[in-house]
């Protein structure tokens, strides 16, 4: 279990070291990570939650690591999308891809650097989201966060360029100043319940003005980083302009952190607090960023921006698992189907992030005008695309569609209507931002396709591969809502008997 | 998982494979692209054939994979599947055919022909699903994989049908979505039955049953271009000749009308649909498509725009065959599920033909082709006659049963909406074929250098023929054992039990 | 430590953070945003050791403390990250100000998002 830390902790610092091994050490990375989660898997699925004290001290003085169903699956996600943007990375950082053609060449040494900083920020990033995910405590939680924090906006930073520097620049203040209100939350908690140990503080049930205004606090924190519209502001700007790789990870994985962190805190800490008006609350949210963002994505010119606020809106559907998920019956349900869609999200989200990253290089422009017949230079990048957006406009067999139908059953179930109104009419927005793309695949141009720069091979088969995943998700379905049983919160085992019948 | 449930995926795989290595064959390779198109169409024939032969001895199929939590991905082959699939193996071996020929020389052969395949694994798999969640699935991969043939050509009208044909069809998707998903929280899973699964819900949920029925006959209707949402079918019209032929004949309204066949067959059940007061709106629906694509068609003097609004009249015979309560009906609404398939695709393989050698788009260029393409122009003819009901033909016998079934089910208007629209599609055809063949060719043709030119190549000629030989054989031979009509009259037993 | 100190503590840390937080929302430069954050955090950190020595007996709570020094050690990384970005941005753009620099490019503006991804500048 520490390995998942320690192993791409390790690299990352050597990486610092000897930048020229950056890609070896990835490699390392990622195979020692597998294994990794592979054993874990198995333990798991033999003996149920796992619990490592760091150290042999434990909890409350110690550290405490643990995994159930739901880090594991965070953490299978993870080295899923990490390995496969690892990938991609190895080629597009490795000589002046990132440039138009139309603009002077980079000088090689900038590039050079360029592939030099990537590798140990791409393993520190990879460190935090496992220590995260690892975590068992509020104050912990905290501090990855943070580490997620840094690496991510250092990320985006390197792009260069105003643009991006700017809204790294953003991404940070907004960051931090996020972390504060839920370190401050941690504080007021901690002077409430004396502790900051998930197991304790589930087991304590304590309630009382101060402790909601701590929710409070470290709620507002975490939807802020998590992008959670009212507040996904930062998130278009920060996501569109970063390197594609980086792209991918952000979109993919670094704004499922803090989300993770909220289910911890309220399904797992402060169950007995969730009443109906908070849960219809961050569903109302949820909705809010389901429609504004498909539309917003709608109204983009640049296909970044667009892929961007996808993101907004399929953050969304997430946070609709609080109100689905908190009622009597299809509580299992809701909960496997929320998470059955991050893990759908993160692998289409990828693929699109990546292809729009294949389409920008070899067009030397995203804008989504001027992509006629981009389908005859960039088959497969098309192709990756239109899978990746089966899966966000949730059609069968993906994993997309499996999440929705889950989230569609637990509303039905439970007479929720407005909800379901919401997904079907989500699924359509998201139909008809995907088409307004690849119509422009398909028309017709005269003349032959030229291609100005060939793209590596690998560059193209990875977004196609991370799309197929997701696509073929939905049959996977079935096993992860099983591994997701394991130390379930008491919320999400409330139907289980409903869900199989 | 047995040899039998084999048999099941190979006959998906046969043309999901093949359009998967399509894609990834270079333009230039004709030869391969079209041995591997045969290849996945012959084989596909052959297992399909081997179904036929094995359901008819009593032999089952079924094969289940793990899918969502608590429900499996289901394959099966009962009476009802082994005609659709039937039905769609053999015309699409012919479509490829057409399909070869028409496409020589066009550009994006290898998108073209990789999505082809994928649209008729998805018509196979909605034929051979044996539960409601399979069938959702096919269903949406059938939208999904014609929408780029729909947009083929890549021209502002293409794009634009498309975009009208995405929005219709993906809508529907998402009512037909609802209307699984809310059936499913009632009742479980809801795998094909024959006489339906829901007879023990019907007392108590009685409004909801009523509501999601509609749900399905929207989701459902949009694809099979029932009244207020044919909108799409004229447009799509944009596409290649082979893809019209196929979303008129085989794929999309077909699954459309098939998946209405299945609900109300195999998931509400006959009774308990009747029972629920449903049957009669859905009859009243399909009467006034009838009626309308009629009234209309006569209108078009597009070819392709009147032989569009002539299926949405004519699918919509298939559900008024199932909408009244009499076996003989659905019979008749049945068995025209397959003769409207080789009609209608006989006439668009005709109409891609003039188009191809004449350049004639339009009824009013049709003068004298007769002469010029005598082969094409008979086949034309079989097909025109078969859907004005005359006797000895494939449309004859459905309009008969479906006469006789409204009669003895009372529905005396639906004897009338028959007789109006057999004079209404003979209205409309007629003069085309009174151009055809009696009036002297005036005009030049628009196409240049035409003059000398008769008959398209063989691969144009030979499906039209061969597809309106059968529409003699279904009309002639509608009695004897392994035509339409036989198989036919046994689903309709086992649904209604004698 | 009474009390009523302990009280005073705990509003004089609310009072900083909320200081602290308004000037982030009002101010434009980007150093001022930068104290402001710290300002904020000194905030928290004040609140924990309020928070520590609540309890009662001579020896206070380790663990607010434990928490205050992580904290400090998260925030002067956090500041040196900031400094540093906006020393960048301020080489790239000739502005200071993020603000306006990030709603140049969250509004519908096509160019400068597009150049970001290809601009010549490198990263840190």
């Amino acid at each position: 279990m520490a390995l998942l830390i320690l192993a791409p902790l390790t690299t990352a610092a050597l990486a610092v070291v000897i930048p020229r091994r950056g890609r070896g050490l990835a490699f390392v990375t990622a195979v020692v990570v597998g294994a990794a989660v592979t054993g874990l898997f198995r333990e798991l699925r033999d003996h149920g939650v796992r619990i490592h004290q760091v150290g042999g001290w434990g909890a409350p003085l110690g550290i405490d690591l643990r995994v159930d169903g739901l880090a594991l699956l965070m953490l299978c996600v993870t080295a899923g999308i990490g390995i496969a943007v690892a990938l991609y990375a190895t080629r597009y950082f490795a000589s002046n891809l990132n440039l138009g053609q139309n603009r002077p060449q980079e000088p090689k040494d900038e590039a050079t650097h360029r592939d030099y900083y990537f590798w140990p920020i791409f393993l520190f990033l990879w460190t935090a989201l496992n220590a995260l995910f690892l975590s068992a405590d509020i104050f912990n939680l905290y501090v990855t966060l943070e580490l997620l924090g840094f690496a991510a906006v250092t990320l985006v930073a390197l792009a260069g360029g105003p643009a991006a520097l700017s809204a790294a620049l953003r991404y940070l203040t907004v960051s931090l100043s996020a972390s504060l209100f839920y370190l401050l939350g941690v504080g007021l908690v901690f002077g409430q319940c004396g502790t900051v140990d998930l197991p304790s503080l589930a087991a304590q049930r304590e309630s009382g003005p101060a402790l909601w205004v701590a929710l409070g606090l470290m709620t507002g924190g975490l939807i802020t980083k998590a992008a959670l519209f009212p507040m996904h502001f930062w998130l278009p700007p920060a996501h569109a302009n970063a390197p594609a790789p980086v792209s991918a990870l952000l979109s993919a994985l670094v704004v499922k952190g803090p989300f993770y962190i909220l289910l911890r805190l309220w399904f797992e800490a402060f169950p007995t607090l969730l009443t109906p008006a908070v849960t219809q609350g961050f569903g109302v949210l949820g909705a809010g960023a389901i429609l504004w963002g498909s539309i917003q994505a709608l109204r983009q010119q640049r296909l970044k921006l667009l892929v961007a606020y996808s993101t907004v809106a399929q953050l969304g559907y997430l946070f609709l698992l609080l109100p689905l998920c908190s009622n009597s019956g299809g509580g299992g349900m809701a909960w496997s189907g929320a998470l059955m869609l991050l893990g759908a999200h993160a692998c289409a989200k990828a693929a699109m992030f990546l292809a729009a990253g294949n389409i920008l290089h070899v067009t030397g422009h995203d804008r989504i005008q001027g992509l006629d017949g981009f389908a005859r230079s960039l088959p497969m990048s098309a192709f990756a695309f239109g899978l990746a957006g089966l899966s966000l406009v949730g059609l069968p067999p993906s994993g997309g569609f499996a999440g929705k139908w889950l989230l569609l059953n637990a509303a039905l179930t439970q007479g929720q209507w407005w909800w379901v109104a919401i997904l079907l009419i989500g699924g359509l927005l998201a139909a008809a931002y995907v088409a307004r793309v690849l119509t422009h695949a398909f028309t017709h141009l005269d003349g032959e396709a030229t291609v100005r720069h060939a793209l590596p091979r690998i560059m193209e088969w990875t977004p196609l591969g991370l799309a197929l995943l997701a696509v073929l998700l939905g049959f996977a379905s079935d096993g992860a809502a099983r591994l997701l049983e394991v130390g379930a919160p008491a919320l999400a085992q409330a139907a289980k008997g409903r869900m199989e019948p | 998982m047995s040899v039998h449930g084999l048999v099941l995926l190979g006959i998906l795989f046969s043309s999901f494979v093949t359009g998967v290595a399509i894609f990834f064959l270079k333009e230039e390779n004709h030869r391969t692209r079209t041995w591997l198109n045969l290849l996945g169409a012959g084989l596909k024939l052959i297992l399909v054939a081997a179904l036929l032969w094995g359901t008819y001895r009593g032999q089952t199929y079924s094969l289940t994979l793990e899918f969502l939590p608590g429900i499996d991905f289901a394959l099966g082959a009962d009476s009802n599947s082994v005609l659709f699939v039937t039905l769609s193996t053999v015309l699409w071996f012919w479509t490829t055919l057409y399909a070869v020929g028409y496409l020589e020389h066009s550009p994006n052969r290898s998108r073209f022909f990789g999505f082809f395949s994928l649209c008729v694994t998805a018509t196979t798999g909605i034929a051979l699903s044996a539960n409601l969640v399979t069938f959702l699935t096919f269903f949406e991969l059938l939208t999904v994989s014609t929408y780029p043939l729909v947009v083929h050509r890549g021209t502002k009208d293409a794009l634009g049908g498309g975009r009208i044909y995405l929005g219709y069809t993906l809508a529907g998707g998402a009512l037909l979505l609802l209307a699984v998903a809310w059936l499913h929280s009632l009742a479980g899973p809801v795998a094909f039955k024959a006489r339906g699964v829901i007879q023990s819900l019907a007392a108590g949920h009685r409004v909801e049953l009523q509501v999601i029925f509609v749900l399905f006959m929207l989701g459902l209707g949009v694809k099979a271009a029932i009244l207020p949402l044919h909108g799409w079918l004229p447009k799509a019209m944009v596409a290649p000749a082979p893809v019209s032929a196929l979303l008129h004949a085989v794929a999309v309204v077909k699954a459309g009308a098939f998946g209405i066949v299945r609900v109300v067959y195999d998931v509400y059940g006959v009774e308990t649909a009747s029972e629920l007061n449903v049957l009669q709106p859905l009859a009243l629906a399909a009467g006034a498509t009838i009626v309308y694509g009629s009234i209309r068609a006569l209108f078009q003097d597009e070819l392709k725009k009147r032989l569009a609004y002539s299926t949405v009249s004519q699918v919509s015979y298939i559900v008024l065959g199932v909408a009244i309560l009499s076996p003989v009906a659905s019979i008749g609404g049945l068995v025209h599920l397959v003769h409207q398939g080789l009609m209608k695709i006989t006439l668009f393989f005709g109409a891609g033909n003039y188009a191809e050698a004449l350049g004639i788009h339009k009824v009013s260029e049709m003068n004298g082709v007769g002469r010029r393409m005598p082969l094409t122009t008979s086949a034309f003819t079989i097909g025109a006659l078969g859907m004005m009901g005359t006797p000895f033909l494939a449309g004859a016998v459905s309009k008969h049963y479906l006469k006789l079934g409204a009669e003895e089910s009372g529905d005396t208007w639906a004897v009338w909406i028959l007789t109006v629209s057999g004079l209404l599609n003979a209205a409309y055809f007629i003069p085309i074929l009174w151009r055809a063949w009696f009036k002297p060719p005036s005009d030049p043709h628009p196409a240049p250098g035409s003059a000398k030119r008769t008959e398209p190549p063989w691969a144009l000629v030979v499906p039209p023929v061969v597809t309106a030989l059968m529409v003699i054989w279904a009309g002639l031979f509608a009695e004897q054992p392994f035509s339409p009509l036989a198989w036919v009259k046994l689903v309709a037993q086992r649904e209604f039990g004698h | 430590m009474t009390e009523i100190d302990h009280r005073v503590y705990l509003a004089a840390s609310a009072i900083v953070f909320v200081i602290g937080f308004y000037s982030l929302l009002v101010q434009a430069h980007v150093l001022r945003r930068i104290m402001a954050l710290n300002v904020m955090g000194s905030g928290v950190f004040l609140f924990l050791i309020a928070l520590g020595s609540q309890t009662p007996g001579p020896v206070p709570d380790p663990v607010p403390r434990a928490m205050v020094l992580t904290g400090i050690v998260v925030s002067v990384c956090a500041t040196g990250l900031a400094l540093a970005l906006a020393d960048r941005v301020q080489d790239t753009t000739d502005r200071c100000e993020i603000s306006e620099a990030n709603r140049h490019t969250a509004s519908s503006d096509r160019k400068s998002g597009i150049e970001a991804e290809h601009s010549e500048g490198s990263a840190s």
